[in-house]
């Protein structure tokens, strides 16, 4: 254990209960004023299959999952038991994947809590010497036995955090008060009685270990929450009422989450055909005067592509989102990846624009949704926020008045029929929608409906009136407006108090990282331990991808003697936006990819920066790829 | 005040005849001389001033080809979108604000090809909406290659030993897809055309119009659709269009028998008592009563905040 800090796995198969039991431990952590951090690792299957979910619990905040882990808490997949045969667990000819496939990252002093009802630790033939090896501390338990005893079989998980708790000398209470708000009658009694009986069979055994919990207490409070919410959240209080979706691993966490509150906040969620549909759903009720919203995942957001042509051309607001995961064709569904970044600044037809936004925590999620619609509404262009799956599912400890701010339904550029009447028409009485020549390339929108504003929006090129018009004059007067707008946006965001972009570490350091996107937090964590061994590092975490935000990453490169790139896929995407809108430092910058279906880890982030700092070229393991510099 | 003036304005106001919903402005039609598509714009801007509505409380959402372009030449609020993905713009829009009056229209090959798969869920859901399909069995302004529609055997560029595949039944499609209002009419039948796009806009639901229009350019093979039987008129023909079984015999009948040359028109299929999806979504409470796009005009409004549901997140 480093510090005061925890790091708790609970491993199983999925369907297995691992998501809702580690939600409540962390919860319960965190109302016992702890930071949290959660990594969830599941198969894309629905029962069986090896799944874990980690909790980072600390004293601090923390930014990452970090490395290895504390305390495994093995159960067993009871789902794919077969009753018939000899009622005992079975993962094919894997029977103990709980505890075989989660040692090699358990830390020296370690502790394991197994179910002995389900999980036979004989069946891993190193299993006593890789113990005696790494001074870990074994307690089998069995946790079925006791859930059925004092209750059903189904609560061993409830009898496994009760086991957790007394090991680490965690009270009960925080758990009861969540079981208190989750459940009654019969199901909260039973449970309570699980949790204290297997509490105290624990707690009245001697431990040799020294692992326990930390203990802390935040100076504000906090909601556990995941960079999905935040998008939802910042859509809802930026006043968009209309979703469009068609559910896609990781992406559908956004639309359910935004299709549970709609109804209640009196907006239209819509499930659809296809993505095709959704996008073009989301285009038409933006038209006609919503705030309106779709999103996918890769595969899902290729369809879109056509539509969001259409958005630009007309010059409708919309907002998409896309959580990309492991690609390409549909990949790997519940792992991520940063692959889709040129899916998403260059997809769609012709020169179109788009702005995209790529948030590196969930706080910046939020914010940076909400950022997402002003934009959308104000300038009339299409905006993407594209995160990850990690961001989309890691739960976090986040302070609660980060989503206390006021809602901004503002339309943006639309104006009142007041302002219609007196507005530029045409002769025959259309309305001007698409004039030639306003300063910030914005040209103001009428509602269907309002009276005196009708116009066409055609997505072929049009005039002024949106009729069809192929003249080499009014083509090109169109484009270099609708081109202007991207200025525009980035004078906007340039002009804003605070930078969307994040840096991180002494300012006059020598050396650089560059990083986007959900890597932000586990960067800066690398630059806080290379900082304390005697490095000069710094990072920027970039989040305004489209725009770029070219003068302050000029200025964070010229500061520096080196840089290094840290993404996750294997094409350095990132790293060659940089060179392409920078038209620079091509010797500069070096790259560090990770593209096996796991984020990386802060010690992969430092290892991979000594080695390219004393000039090595081999990568910290075989799951990381070094990418040097020009020139190097 | 309300934010759309416009909307509800038409019933009052006698000024509104075809002539409001012809744009003023260049380029006029350039569908070919003797094009089908001039009649249903011509029955559009009919049917208009029969329901009371004017031009400013109007959307008129189309695809792309010869038939995306009735938007240019029909003057509403308009959006000329994109190949096949007009009903999901449409509908989205109905959705956002219910009082708008929502038409949508498209081509053969853009509504019951490239689009055949929003076709069968917005007719499945029931919109209250209006869906114009000019059918002319071809595609036109990709320079005549086979369509969904065209008869098995049809030789194109595309097809040059002759279609191997049967054309689709847009009636029997629609109706198995759950359209409340389903007719054929033809170009060469103004009047009826005119009655029938009245009939379907007033409709309360999703009402689906297969309009036979009559390509010269590239399909002069097809029947011109002359001479037509309507259904209506036609004492060979009597059956209830509010009963589904006869309705999709009829259908079956009318759509084999255009391929034997004989073209059947009218109303084959009209529920009046399936609600519109937007009565159905307000009735589970997924939807408010009051148009969503006038909440934004409204500053009276209290717009709730992502703060009060952050208890779950405690």
């Amino acid at each position: 254990m480093t510090g005061s800090e925890l790091i708790w796995r609970i491993a199983g198969g999925s369907g297995d209960g691992i998501d809702s039991t580690s939600q409540n431990f962390t919860k319960a952590l965190m109302r016992a004023g702890l930071h949290v951090f959660t990594h969830r690792h599941y198969p894309s299957r629905i029962r069986g299959g090896h799944t874990y979910v980690e909790v980072r619990a600390a004293d601090h905040p923390v930014k990452s999952r970090g490395d290895g882990y504390d305390f495994l808490l093995a159960l067993g997949d009871s789902f794919a038991r077969n009753p018939q045969a000899s009622g005992e667990a079975y993962y094919g000819n894997e029977e103990a994947k709980p505890l075989s496939e989660n040692l090699d990252e358990l830390r020296e002093g370690g502790v394991i809590v197994y179910d002995e009802g389900l999980l036979d630790a004989d069946e891993i033939e190193d299993f006593d010497e890789r113990v005696e090896e790494n001074d870990w501390h074994v307690y089998p338990l069995d946790l079925r036995g006791l859930a059925r005893e004092h209750g059903r079989e189904i609560m061993r998980n409830t009898a496994g955090v009760a086991a957790t708790a007394a090991l680490i000398g965690m009270e009960t209470d925080p758990f009861e008060e969540l079981m208190n708000d989750r459940m009654s009658g019969d199901i909260l009694e039973t449970n309570i009685t699980v949790l204290e009986e297997a509490y105290e069979e624990v707690d009245s055994k001697d431990f040799s270990h020294d692992i326990e919990v930390p203990t802390g207490s935040h100076d504000e409070e906090q909601v556990l929450v995941n960079g999905s919410h935040g998008v939802a959240y910042g859509a809802l209080d930026e006043g968009c009422r209309f979703i469009a979706g068609y559910p896609m691993t990781p992406w559908t966490d956004v639309f359910t989450t935004m299709s549970q509150h709609l109804p209640e906040f009196g907006g239209i969620s819509e499930q659809v055909e296809d993505e095709i549909a959704a996008a073009a759903l989301a285009i038409g009720a933006s038209h006609a005067g919503v705030k309106a919203m779709s999103g996918s995942s890769g595969g899902g957001f290729a369809l879109m592509s056509e539509p969001l042509g259409l958005a630009e051309m007309t010059e409708t607001p919309l907002v998409l989102v896309e959580a990309m995961r492991a690609g390409p064709s549909t990949g790997m569904p519940t792992k991520p990846e940063q692959g889709d970044l040129e899916h998403v600044l260059y997809t769609s037809q012709g020169d179109s624009n788009r702005v995209v936004f790529a948030p590196g925590t969930v706080e910046e999620c939020y914010e940076q949704s909400r950022e997402a619609f002003r934009i959308a509404y104000e300038y009339q262009i299409p905006t993407i926020i594209a995160i990850d799956q990690k961001l989309a599912g890691e739960l976090v400890s986040v302070p609660a008045s980060v989503f206390d701010r006021e809602p901004n339904p503002d339309l943006g550029s639309v104006l009142t029929e007041e302002e219609i009447s007196e507005a530029a028409h045409h002769e025959s009485g259309k309305y001007n929608r698409f004039q030639h020549d306003p300063e910030n390339g914005v040209s103001p929108r009428t509602i269907p409906g309002q009276s005196g504003g009708r116009f066409l929006a055609s997505g072929n090129e049009h005039t002024p009136q949106g009729h069809i018009e192929e003249d080499p004059d009014n083509r090109v007067a169109q484009v270099d407006r609708r081109t202007r707008k991207l200025e525009a946006i980035r004078d906007d965001l340039d002009g804003k108090e605070t930078s969307q972009q994040t840096p991180y570490g002494p300012e006059d350091a020598d050396h650089g990282i560059l990083v986007w996107g959900s890597q932000q937090g586990t960067v800066e964590e690398a630059v806080d331990r290379l900082n304390d061994q005697g490095e000069s590092v710094k990072s920027l975490g970039v989040s305004d991808l489209m725009p770029y935000p070219k003068e302050e990453v000029t200025e964070f490169l010229e500061s520096v003697d080196e840089c290094l790139v840290v993404e996750m896929n294997i094409t350095a995407q990132f790293r060659g936006l940089t060179q392409k809108e920078l038209g620079r430092f091509g010797e500069k910058m070096s790259s560090l990819l990770k593209y096996n279906g796991n984020p990386f880890e802060p010690a992969e982030v430092v290892e991979g920066f000594e080695i390219q700092i004393n000039g090595g070229d081999e990568p910290p393991n075989a799951q990381v790829r070094i990418e040097p510099a020009a020139g190097d | 005040m309300s934010a759309f003036s416009a909307i509800g304005s038409g019933e009052q106001d006698e000024e509104i005849d075809r002539d409001a919903f012809t744009p003023g402005i260049e380029p006029q039609p350039t569908w070919c001389p003797g094009c089908g598509d001039f009649g249903v714009l011509k029955a559009l801007k009919g049917a208009m001033p029969e329901v009371g509505r004017s031009p400013d409380e109007t959307l008129l959402v189309t695809g792309i080809g010869c038939s995306g372009k009735l938007s240019s030449y029909f003057d509403s609020y308009g959006m000329h979108s994109i190949h096949g993905r007009s009903l999901p713009v449409a509908r989205a829009a109905k959705l956002a604000n219910p009082d708008l009056e929502v038409i949508a229209a498209g081509g053969d090959g853009d509504g019951y090809g490239i689009g055949g798969n929003h076709f069968m869920h917005t007719a499945r859901e029931n919109h209250d909406m209006t869906y114009i399909v000019f059918n002319n069995e071809i595609f036109g302004l990709t320079k005549g290659q086979t369509s969904p529609t065209s008869p098995k055997g049809h030789k194109s560029k595309t097809q040059p030993h002759g279609s191997a595949k049967d054309p689709v039944r847009p009636l029997s499609m629609s109706l198995s897809a759950g359209a409340s209002y389903i007719a054929r009419t033809a170009a060469v039948n103004p009047r009826q055309a005119t009655e029938i796009i009245t009939e379907a806009i007033e409709h309360d639901g999703f009402a689906h119009i297969d309009f036979l229009t009559q390509c010269p350019t590239w399909n002069k093979d097809a029947k011109q659709y002359v001479p037509y039987t309507d259904v209506q008129q036609s004492e060979d023909y009597d059956f209830d269009v509010t009963d589904r079984r006869e309705a999709a015999e009829i259908m079956h009948e009318t759509e084999d028998k255009l391929h034997e040359g004989e073209v059947l028109t009218g109303r084959f299929y009209v529920d009046e008592n399936r609600h519109s999806y937007g009565q159905e979504k307000r009735s589970t409470g997924e939807m408010p009563e009051e148009p969503l796009a006038e909440r934004y005009f409204d500053e009276d409004y209290e717009w709730e905040r992502s703060y009060d549901l952050l208890d779950a997140h405690r």
